[in-house]
């Protein structure tokens, strides 16, 4: 995982749910994370797809991801290139996928109010802050054991690691 | 001060005091998946492990689905199969069982105090036998196969007290889209919740299951009901292993406690497109579907069948309706009882058991711009399949009622 993270942000309303973000009648047609990522919010925003750059950050209100435990619904998005997500908050089981897919999911309502669609922003893991047109907003370190998953890039890489060593 | 439900059970996991808010690591006693263990097993090969660390505590049912509707799904199962083989998994389902959550549940594996998880949102289902379970994705399904263990945050606990006598009319279903209409989607994210109070004593394990099954819906991470007489009656026989009944202690803190009278709740329905767009069914009524839909996880037992043919006995259905037991051994008790029949008898299509059209993979899809009115648990756009198409939940006695007049109608009308 890299340090810190620039891009644009993208930015959607509350209780984005995971059929939106990938539709339940693609889960159990194998893909590639690219091939996922070509349905990413499909239902939601059909153009996001071709909007989105590699590295750019997902802004979401709250209850982002709520829904299915499917975690096509993380991979497709960071597949489509979003490095980050920042929400007022998460599901769940969406915040552990996410975090899994080595993606880190940033919960900061004050970032997410100061944020508009199309802006710059940067998000340092580091340091803990997100610089925004309209100021910079801290958020918590997140624990030591979802740290080391994100720095292997994700759970399935992280017990790899462990297993062979 | 005393400690919750879920901080004993991950203490008791982890061997050391545990506080809500913690980050273990501990071992669960069963790992459950479904359809999905074909993409896990692909998963766990890249974690570089051999073999699975306990194949004892994996359980894998097939139901998503079944039988296979196309090639894909075909080999899906096959690779499963071949796994399952290689791996000397015993706890193996295969097409001929029903739904994960109800044959899990019917072969003894919920018990009160286990540690569950599973690579299905609603795994909070088996909270109605006190167990802690919750859904997780795929790679943490594959983690487990490959060292036995998981990272979990222990959640803050949050109360929901029913009390009252249930009315004719209602039933667990619209109970729990009450709660949800209230405390709305994100009302228990990140929590456990802990359902009490008199009107859960008086229910029997099936319907407890509803609100078990529901807690998914209002975000908590799993949905514990306190075993009691109920709970150990059930298990008699049917246990897969010794348990150990945990409980929270009275003084324990809890986040939040919410309280519903049970006794003047009248019959609700979710519109569309999400759980919590909370309607009575006074206010749905009048509602065109054309398709109705009584199964899926969270109404398709032994009880909500009962609760259908009830109000479908001796009368026509108007609209496409679609019956699917939630397992074999429902499938067959509904035979005995000759509920079946009386399904036949409406003008309903009987599918196997199965997660069928909830999801929108196969059997039941819907042509844009209709509506089906469904006793599942979601009602997502584009959920079954179609983006265009409308889904409203509710109770089986509600879509038995409205599959008749081929409107929204509540089930006090045929009562």
């Amino acid at each position: 995982m890299k340090k810190a993270f620039s891009g644009t942000a993208w930015k959607y309303g509350d209780n984005i749910n995971t059929d939106v973000i990938f539709p339940g009648k693609y889960t159990y047609q194998k893909m590639t994370p690219e091939e996922m990522a070509q349905h990413a919010l499909e239902d939601l925003d059909p153009d996001f797809i071709s909007k989105v750059s590699a590295g750019d950050i997902l802004v979401a209100g709250k209850n982002f991801g709520m829904g299915s435990s499917r975690e096509q619904a993380a991979v497709a998005i960071k597949a489509a290139g979003i490095s980050v997500i920042i929400a007022r908050s998460f599901a769940r089981i969406y915040f552990r996928n996410a975090i899994n897919a080595g993606m880190p999911a940033i919960r900061c309502p004050e970032a997410v109010d100061a944020i508009q669609d199309g802006d710059s922003v940067t998000v340092d893991m580091a340091a803990g802050v997100i610089s925004t047109p309209r100021g910079d907003f801290r958020f918590p370190a997140y624990p030591p054991t979802v740290m080391e998953i994100l720095e292997h890039n994700g759970l399935i890489p992280f017990i790899k690691t462990k297993i062979s060593t | 001060m005393g400690k919750t439900f879920v901080e004993k059970v991950f203490g008791l996991k982890a061997g050391y005091d545990v506080s809500a808010g913690d980050i273990v690591s501990v071992e669960p006693d069963w790992v459950m998946s479904h359809d999905n263990a074909a993409a896990i097993s692909a998963t766990f090969r890249k974690t570089g492990a051999a073999k699975v660390r306990y194949p004892e505590r994996v359980v894998i049912i097939l139901d998503h689905e079944i039988p296979a509707p196309k090639e894909s799904s075909a080999t899906n199962h096959r690779e499963i199969r071949s796994f399952v083989a290689e791996q000397g998994i015993e706890h193996f389902f295969d097409i001929n069982f029903g739904i994960c959550h109800q044959v899990f549940v019917e072969e003894g594996f919920a018990m009160p105090g286990k540690l569950i998880v599973g690579s299905d949102s609603h795994t909070t289902t088996y909270g109605a036998l006190g167990a802690f379970s919750a859904g997780i994705g795929r790679s943490e399904v594959a983690a487990i196969w490959a060292t036995g263990e998981l990272w979990f945050q222990v959640p803050d606990t949050m109360q929901i007290v029913l009390q009252g006598r249930m009315p004719d009319f209602l039933s667990p279903k619209d109970v729990a889209l009450n709660i949800i209409g209230r405390i709305r989607a994100d009302g228990a994210d990140y929590r456990a919740v802990e359902f009490r109070g008199d009107a859960v004593a008086a229910m029997s394990i099936p319907d407890r299951m509803v609100l078990s099954n529901m807690a998914a819906e209002m975000g908590a991470k799993n949905g514990y009901i306190p075993p009691d007489d109920t709970t150990l009656n059930y298990l008699k026989g049917r246990a897969r292993s010794t348990f150990e009944p945990v409980f929270s202690d009275p003084d324990a803190c809890f986040v939040d406690v919410v309280n519903f009278d049970i006794s003047v709740m009248t019959p609700a329905v979710a519109r569309p497109h999400t759980v919590d767009n909370h309607a009575s069914i006074e206010e749905a009524a009048g509602i065109r579907i054309d398709q109705a839909l009584i199964g899926t996880c969270t109404n398709g037992r032994l009880e909500d069948l009962r609760a259908a043919a009830r109000i479908l006995k001796g009368r026509r259905v108007k609209v496409r309706t679609l019956v699917i037991p939630a397992s074999w051994q429902v499938y067959r008790a509904a035979m005995k009882e000759n509920l079946l029949e009386v399904f036949l008898d409406a003008g309903a299509v009987i599918l196997n058991p199965g997660c069928g059209p909830c999801l929108g993979a196969h059997q039941g899809v819907m042509a844009p711009g209709e509506v089906t009115f469904s006793t599942a648990n979601r009602n997502f756009k584009g959920r079954m399949g179609c983006r265009e198409a409308e889904i409203y939940l509710g109770s089986p006695m509600s879509v038995a009622a409205s599959a008749v007049t081929g409107e929204i109608t509540h089930p006090g009308r045929f009562l």
